[in-house]
Parts: structure tokens; C-alpha cells; sequence
């Protein structure tokens, strides 16, 4: 069957078509618009880990050495605030999403292509503010932003960078807007539902969380700022207010924006599990509808994390109970993924090392949740660095790795290039052993009872913060390393087929990388995705032919 | 530096149960993570290219497979569920028989008071094997009261009464933290927890001298919140012996009381600082609104002492009086109407 091939004489693509400024700042090509948001989000991620780096030199030693307390908790609280918001709930869907969800239904753009472009400027422009909040001083509130402490007491710049989120929320709001619309209306002929790739319904799910839960938190954000600004008693009852009022709103959102960062991720190792072991996905539909049961189950559970704030004892048992039913999708996914690779054909490139470290840390950190869910447990462990570990393995261990493994899959068709493949594999190494030896301590330090948000603490936790602090030295080495070999491989790296890693997905079947408009011809599909086979020679079945 | 400890201090009744539910969760965990990483490396190794295998027939999917997939994690989840659940449920509810303390937060100390009206700042003296109950508030921001060697935390919120109980069942010191961040100080608002024998503590306290004190107990909590009653001319109106302009208020702590709009309201600590702050929000039956608000000129624990009063006002206006803090059962309790009694404690 004959795939849809790049016509020979294609030299020109989305990257080479236009040099100028203009031609970036203003483009409506969602491929372009991906690598602005690449460009954007990297600089975020280095800024947030400059800070957490700050954080864990001043943890070395019980005395507060490095910085001064008042520094300290701008820091944790920077660190958390440019993470979350213009890092971990961006970066999949925004670069990766943006760029692949087209190519991979076979569209020529996204639905709304300038609606698109103001997502971008949305997002940069809540970033600026964020920025400017941090030059103007700096803000102390930790990324949560709990009343009365952030309305009342907290002298540091609340508002600009509350206001900062709030636009950025705009972005996301319309990035999931725009994916919704897509996904239902531009899907190539003969692409049923059940014929789309699992990043496609992955991103359909987290779609679905933005769109809702969003809203929520701007909502609650502007409350809180308009509480700072004019003395209304929202929050804080010294004015007639509710502080555990806030908590459930930004709760609300802030927990199902756990999935956001996650369940992206999750479609990023769905697609390249069967690649890598040349078979079908094993359990497609129960992948599919278990990205759903995670973003419904997801919008229920946002009261656990409020155990110990004083909420009713009933409110906290049923939270608790549906906190422990989100384990089971995610427990389907886990197995699925493992029993893909049975009897498949396992190539071990980068990218798979990538989806095997955030299975073993996505389960650590999957499990741990049971813990902070039980209970008399989290009565315990509740904002101890036992918290701190467990939401780092799935954030860091899960959608970072789930990012980089997606960075590497898909750089060939990103840039054209291929990445150096034994100093990529050295890096992912040198990440798995740092992002271990950084967070695995904390959750004995953490059941040990050092609280988190601690800048001095007591001598009996030295040991362990030393390990952690060494660990992140070692993390942040090997995060550089995919920054240099992947800026050296634009230049210097081999050239790129249009499908590297004999995959099936419809964005294999253009050129590396694409032409403005993805495809010469609308391909039509015609079964679903992952045929592979791992009967070698290996051979696969493209997920679209030409229209003859 | 290089002696340090992997597990804390098991210093209170339910220390033990809590860590019996982690032990568990770690063996499930384990169970799991081995289960998943176990088959990885497995089908990894057995399954890499190139390796001879058997790759015929591929199953791509199984019903059978996923069913099981969704009951067993769903049986066990629930199963640990329950149990946590149920722990937590007595954890909440403290024995009656316990000491009543009341601590106050504020940027960034512990401001405790005991029963018999002794104060600490950021120490807190207790004795080994008696229940003891906090009711706590803050005066400012959220914290949040937290003993790792007895595995309990509670937030403390400003505007509202959070409780908190706990037995402790070894004698020694226990770091006492502040968890929920609050502020430039967070990290030093910390203190120490120092569990005695019941006779030290007595001796502490001045045990002597608290039980030759006269019945109205001079030094208790309840007496400082009469002297702040009489000094605040609180006495004037809310006499004793009742018929004045106020409520008499002896034996009305945690009754329910008939409001002039008909709907009724506990008189519990929330309700007798509202009352205080904002009297006319609430106005007993039969009462007119005439009281002044005392917002501003009383502090957070000079409320917490003036509840202290009317609770030792107790159902029969006994006199509090504080030599009954060796004794379980004394008269200074108040009949418990907004919590089952519980008479035992988990042991």
C-alpha cells in the first residue's frame, strides 16, 4: 500500500518558507506557532529550575546560609508559579499538541488558526506579567496563593502576578477551545473516532479539563485580587469572608490541572510504545475511555486536598473515596502500556527509555497518591516534603519525562534533523539517576516530618537534604544536555526522513519536516492506528494512503 | 550529622495505627511497582530486537484481561479505603474525658493555655497517657498545628475554632511544627511538645500551689476568663443568677438556644465569639439587642479564656475547678450535644 510520500523536489517547508520577523510574529501556521510556544516554554523551564537550583543550595545545610528567608520563599514561590503555569500545563499541549494534532488527523491547520496566534500572545503576555512581578520585587504567597496570607498579609506582588496566571489561563482556555473544534470537525475522510491515534484522544480529555476548569481559577485568582485591591470580604474573615472558600475553588481547578499536565504526557507514551515494540497498543478503547473516567473522576476529587483545613469529616471521606477511583484508570493505562511490549520488538532508541522512566516513576508517584488519598495518612504527611515528592515524581518523573520523550520522537519532524542518539541516551540516564536521587529521599524526609516551604530546619534532616541536593545537581546537568545536542543538531545533525522510526501515524507520511500546508494531498484513511508488526524485516502499515 | 534517623518518633495512641496503614500502603506499593517494573524488564529483555522469540499471534486486545484489571485495583483501593476512612473517623472525635487546652496562632509563634490557666509560647508541657483536646484559632493568617512523633496536624484558621486531640504515650520531647505556609517566618515558627509523667507535669504546673488554690481555681484558664468577664463589664448584663438585660449564661455551653427569628443556634465556641464580636448577629429569644461588639478591644485568647469561663459554667453553674485535671470524670465537663460521646480511647 502506498503511503503518502513528500514529493522528491520539496525543499521548501514550514521553517525555510519565510526568514522574516514578520513572518513569525504574525504567522498563522500551527506548526510555527508550536515553536514559538517551544521557544517561550524552554526559557520558562530553565528560569523555574535556576530557582528550584537557588532552593535546594540553601537546603544543603539546617541554617538559612544562602538566601535570606524573605528571598527563600519568593523563590519556592516563583519556582512553583513559572513551573506550573507557563511550563508543565503548556508544554505538551501547547508545542506538541499544536504542532502534531493537525498533521495527525490529517488537517491542513488547527480549526481556528488566529484564534491560535492569541492564545500565543495570551500566554506571553501573562507571562510578562509574571515577570515584571518578579522584577518589581517578587511574590511570597507560594504558587497557591492561600487568603488571608496573600490578600492581607503578603507585602510582594500578588496581584501582578495573580494577573499573570489569569491571562495565561485565557490561553489555555482557547488552546482547548480550539483542539475540541479541530478534533471533531477536520479529521481526515475515513478517520472515525476509533481510528485516532491515543494522543488524540488524550488531548480531547485534557481539552475538555482547560475549557471547563479554567474558567474557575481565573475566576478565583481575580476574586482574590480584587479582595487585595479593595478590602471585600471574599476570603479573609477579618472582612467578612471564608479562607476555605478559596481553597475549594482554586482546588477545583488546580487539582484536574494535575491531569492537564498528565494526561498529554500519557498520549505521548501511547504513541510511542507500540513504535518502539512494532506492535498494536494493547486495550485501545479501554486507553481511550480511561483519559475520559480521568478527567471526570479528576474533577471530583479536588477536596482531598483539604484533610486537614478543617472541612467536614463526611466531605473528606467521600473525597477520599473518589480519589482512590482515579487510581483505577490509571492503573488500566500502567498495564496496558507494559503489555504492549509483550511479544513485541523492542528497539531501545531515546524516546523509549523516556516512556519506560515515566511508567516505573508515573507508578511510584501513581501509588504515593494512595497515600496522601488514605486518610489518617495525609492527616500525617499533608504539606510535608512526602507531598513534595509525590507530586515531583508526577510532575517531573511523568510529564517531564513524558516531554523529553516526546521532544526526541518527534524532533526529526520538528526540525528535519536527527538528535545524536548515544549522548541523548547518556542524558536520559543521567535524568533518570538525578530526578531519583533528588525526590526519593523527600519522602522519607517527608514522612519524618519535615514540613515543606521550610527554609531552615531541624539538624536530624540534614542528611537527606544533602543526597536531594546532590541529586538535583546532577538532574540539572542532565537537563542542559538535550539543550545543546538539540540546538547542535540543527546544524550538525544527520538529515531526517520523513519517517525516521517507521511509525504509522499520518504525521509520518509528509515531509521532514512539513510544507506550510502538511500534505500535497488530503490523505484518506483507512483503518486504525499502530499496525505494526514485530515480525522482522519489519514492516507497517501507514495509518493513510493517497487519495487515488 | 551522620546518625539519622529513617522512621519518627511512635509517640501517641494513634501513631501506631496510622503507621500500621503506611506499612500496608508501602506493601501494596511494593507489591505493584515490582508486579510493573518486574514485567518491563521481563518482556524488555525477552522481547528485545533482535532476540529470538516467539512473537506469533500478538494480542492486541482482551476483555477478560481489563475486567480484571478494573475489579482487583478497585477491591483493594476500596478495601484500604474503608480502613483509612474509619481511622480517620475516630481521629477526629476526642474522648470526652479529655484536658481541653486552647492554643492561638499568630505570625509566627504558638500561644498555648492550659486548663488551669498556665501559658506557653511555642512549648507545650503535657502529661503522658491523658487525652488532651485543642480548640484553636488564629489571630492572623492560616497555620497549621502539626506533631510528627504523634502523626496528627490541623490546620488553624483566623475566624473559626479547629480541634484537635491527641494522647500522648511516651514521655520525652517531640518537635511541634507549623505546616501550612504562613508567611517570612514560617520555618521558625516551631516549637517543642514535652510529654511528662503526671507527676512531673503536676509539679510543673505548680501542683502544689493549684490545689491549695481557692474552688474558683485562681490560676485555671476558666479564672482568667472571669477576671477578663467582670473587667470587660461583661457581669453587668449576663448575671449569674439571671434576670438581667443579657442571657444568664451558666449551663448554656454547647445547649441549643432559641433565637428571636426562631431558628435555633449551638452555643459553641463559634457562637459565643460571634457573640462577642457581633452580638446582634444572633440575639437570643426574649432578649433585646443592646449589647455593644467587643470587635477590637478583645484578642483572640482573651476569648478563648472567656469561653473557658462559660464553659466551666458547665450545665449546673458549677465553679470550674482545676484539681480535676488528674481525674477523667470531674464536673467541668459540659454535656458533649454536638459530639457522640466516645468514653474510650483507641487504643
Amino acid at each position: 500500500m502506498a503511503a503518502i510520500t513528500a514529493p522528491v523536489s520539496a525543499r521548501k517547508h514550514y521553517l525555510n518558507i519565510d526568514y522574516s520577523w514578520r513572518s513569525w510574529l504574525l504567522t498563522v501556521d500551527h506548526k510555527r506557532i508550536a515553536i514559538l510556544y517551544l521557544l517561550s516554554i524552554t526559557l520558562f523551564f530553565f528560569v523555574g529550575g535556576f530557582f528550584a537550583t537557588l532552593l535546594r543550595l540553601e537546603l544543603v545545610t539546617p541554617q538559612g546560609d544562602v538566601v535570606q528567608a524573605e528571598t527563600y520563599n519568593k523563590l519556592f514561590t516563583m519556582h512553583g508559579v513559572t513551573m506550573i503555569f507557563f511550563f508543565l500545563i503548556p508544554s505538551i499541549p501547547a508545542v506538541l499538541g499544536n504542532f502534531l494534532l493537525p498533521l495527525m488527523i490529517g488537517a491542513r491547520d488547527l480549526a481556528f488558526p488566529r484564534l491560535n496566534l492569541l492564545s500565543w500572545y495570551l500566554f506571553m503576555l501573562g507571562a510578562l506579567s509574571a515577570v515584571a512581578a518578579m522584577a518589581a520585587g517578587g511574590v511570597d504567597t507560594g504558587w497557591t496563593f492561600y487568603p488571608p496570607y496573600s490578600t492581607r498579609s503578603s507585602n510582594s506582588q500578588v496581584v501582578l502576578t495573580g494577573l499573570g496566571a489569569f491571562i495565561a489561563g485565557f490561553s489555555s482556555i482557547l488552546t482547548g477551545l480550539n483542539f475540541i473544534v479541530t478534533i471533531h470537525t477536520m479529521r481526515a475522510p475515513g478517520l472515525t473516532w476509533f481510528r485516532l491515534p491515543l494522543f488524540v484522544w488524550a488531548h480531547y480529555a485534557t481539552s475538555l479539563i482547560m475549557l471547563l476548569g479554567t474558567p474557575v481559577i481565573a475566576i478565583t485568582i481575580a476574586l482574590a485580587g480584587i479582595e487585595r485591591l479593595l478590602r471585600i470580604g471574599i476570603f479573609d474573615p477579618a472582612l467578612g469572608g471564608d479562607p476555605v472558600l478559596f481553597q475549594h475553588l482554586f482546588w477545583f481547578y488546580s487539582h484536574p490541572a494535575v491531569y492537564i499536565m498528565i494526561l498529554p504526557g500519557m498520549g505521548v507514551i501511547s504513541e510511542i510504545i507500540p513504535c518502539f515494540a512494532r506492535r498494536r497498543i494493547f486495550g485501545y478503547r479501554f486507553i481511550a475511555f480511561s483519559s475520559f473516567a480521568i478527567a471526570i473522576i479528576g474533577f471530583l476529587a479536588w477536596g482531598h486536598h483539604l484533610f486537614v483545613s478543617g472541612q467536614s469529616v463526611y466531605a473528606s471521606m467521600t473525597f477520599s473515596a473518589i480519589t482512590y477511583l482515579v487510581a483505577i484508570p490509571s492503573a488500566i493505562k500502567t498495564f496496558n502500556w507494559t503489555a504492549t511490549l509483550y511479544k513485541g520488538s523492542i528497539a531501545y532508541r531515546t524516546p523509549l527509555w523516556y516512556a519506560l522512566w515515566f511508567i516505573g516513576l508515573f507508578v511510584i508517584g501513581g501509588l504515593t497518591g494512595l497515600f496522601v488519598a488514605a486518610l489518617p495518612v495525609d492527616v500525617h504527611v499533608h504539606d510535608t516534603y512526602f507531598v513534595v515528592a509525590h507530586f515531583h515524581y508526577i510532575m517531573v518523573g511523568g510529564q517531564v519525562m513524558a516531554y523529553l520523550a516526546a521532544l526526541h520522537f518527534w524532533w526529526p519532524k520538528f526540525s528535519g534533523r536527527m538528535y545524536p542518539e548515544g549522548l541523548a541516551k547518556f542524558a536520559a540516564f543521567t535524568i533518570f539517576i538525578g530526578f531519583n536521587l533528588t525526590f526519593f529521599p523527600q519522602f522519607i524526609l517527608g514522612y519524618l516530618g519535615m514540613p515543606r516551604r521550610y527554609y531552615t530546619y531541624a539538624p536530624e534532616f540534614q542528611v537527606l537534604n544533602v543526597l536531594s541536593t546532590a541529586g538535583a545537581s546532577i538532574l540539572a546537568f542532565g537537563f542542559i544536555l538535550p539543550m545543546v545536542y538539540f540546538v547542535w543538531s540543527l546544524r550538525y545533525g544527520r538529515k531526517a526522513d520523513p519517517n525516521p522510526w517507521e511509525a504509522t501515524g499520518l504525521e509520518w507520511q509528509t515531509s521532514s519536516p512539513p510544507t506550510t500546508h502538511n500534505f500535497e494531498q488530503t490523505p484518506v484513511v483507512t483503518h486504525g492506528p499502530y499496525a505494526y508488526s514485530p515480525q522482522e524485516p519489519h514492516d507497517y502499515l501507514p495509518q493513510g494512503v493517497a487519495r487515488v | 550529622m551522620w546518625g539519622f534517623p529513617l522512621f519518627p518518633d511512635q509517640a501517641s495512641t494513634v501513631a501506631p495505627q496510622v503507621d500500621a496503614l503506611y506499612f500496608v500502603l508501602i506493601g501494596l506499593s511494593a507489591v505493584f511497582t515490582l508486579l510493573v517494573v518486574g514485567l518491563l524488564v521481563y518482556f524488555g529483555v525477552k522481547y528485545r530486537r533482535g532476540a529470538r522469540a516467539d512473537r506469533s499471534r500478538p494480542v492486541s486486545h482482551n476483555t477478560r484481561f481489563e475486567l480484571v484489571l478494573l475489579t482487583v485495583p478497585t477491591v483493594l483501593a476500596l478495601a484500604v479505603y474503608a480502613w483509612a476512612a474509619i481511622l480517620y473517623f475516630n481521629m477526629q472525635r476526642a474522648p470526652a474525658n479529655a484536658l481541653e487546652f486552647t492554643a492561638t496562632g499568630k505570625q509566627w509563634m504558638w500561644k498555648l493555655q492550659h486548663p488551669t490557666g498556665q501559658r506557653e509560647i511555642n512549648e507545650l508541657h503535657i502529661p503522658v497517657g491523658r487525652p488532651i483536646k485543642l480548640t484553636m484559632i488564629s489571630q492572623d493568617v492560616i497555620h497549621s498545628f502539626y506533631i510528627p512523633a504523634f502523626r496528627i496536624k490541623q490546620d488553624v484558621l483566623p475566624g473559626r475554632y479547629s480541634t484537635l486531640w491527641f494522647q500522648a504515650t511516651k514521655p520525652g520531647e517531640y518537635h511541634l511544627f507549623c505546616t501550612e505556609y504562613c508567611g517570612t517566618e514560617h520555618s521558625e515558627m516551631i516549637g517543642r511538645v514535652v510529654v511528662m509523667e503526671p507527676a512531673q507535669y503536676e509539679a510543673w504546673l505548680g501542683g502544689a500551689e493549684v490545689a491549695q488554690a481557692p474552688a474558683q481555681g485562681a490560676g485555671s484558664a476558666a479564672s482568667a476568663g472571669e477576671q477578663q468577664f467582670q473587667q470587660l463589664g461583661c457581669a453587668s448584663c449576663h448575671r449569674l443568677e439571671g434576670g438581667g438585660a443579657g442571657p444568664a449564661l451558666a449551663g448554656i455551653f454547647g445547649q441549643e438556644v432559641r433565637l428571636q427569628d426562631g431558628q435555633s443556634v449551638t452555643a459553641d465556641e463559634s457562637y459565643i465569639r460571634e457573640s462577642i464580636l457581633n452580638p446582634n448577629a444572633k440575639i437570643v429569644e426574649g432578649y433585646q439587642p443592646v449589647m455593644p461588639s467587643f470587635q477590637g478591644q478583645v484578642s483572640e485568647e482573651q476569648i478563648l479564656e472567656l469561653i473557658n469561663y462559660i464553659r466551666s459554667l458547665g450545665t449546673t453553674a458549677g465553679p470550674f475547678e482545676p484539681e480535676e485535671t488528674t481525674e477523667p470524670e470531674g464536673t467541668t465537663e459540659p454535656e458533649e450535644t454536638t459530639e457522640p460521646a466516645i468514653t474510650a480511647t483507641p487504643e
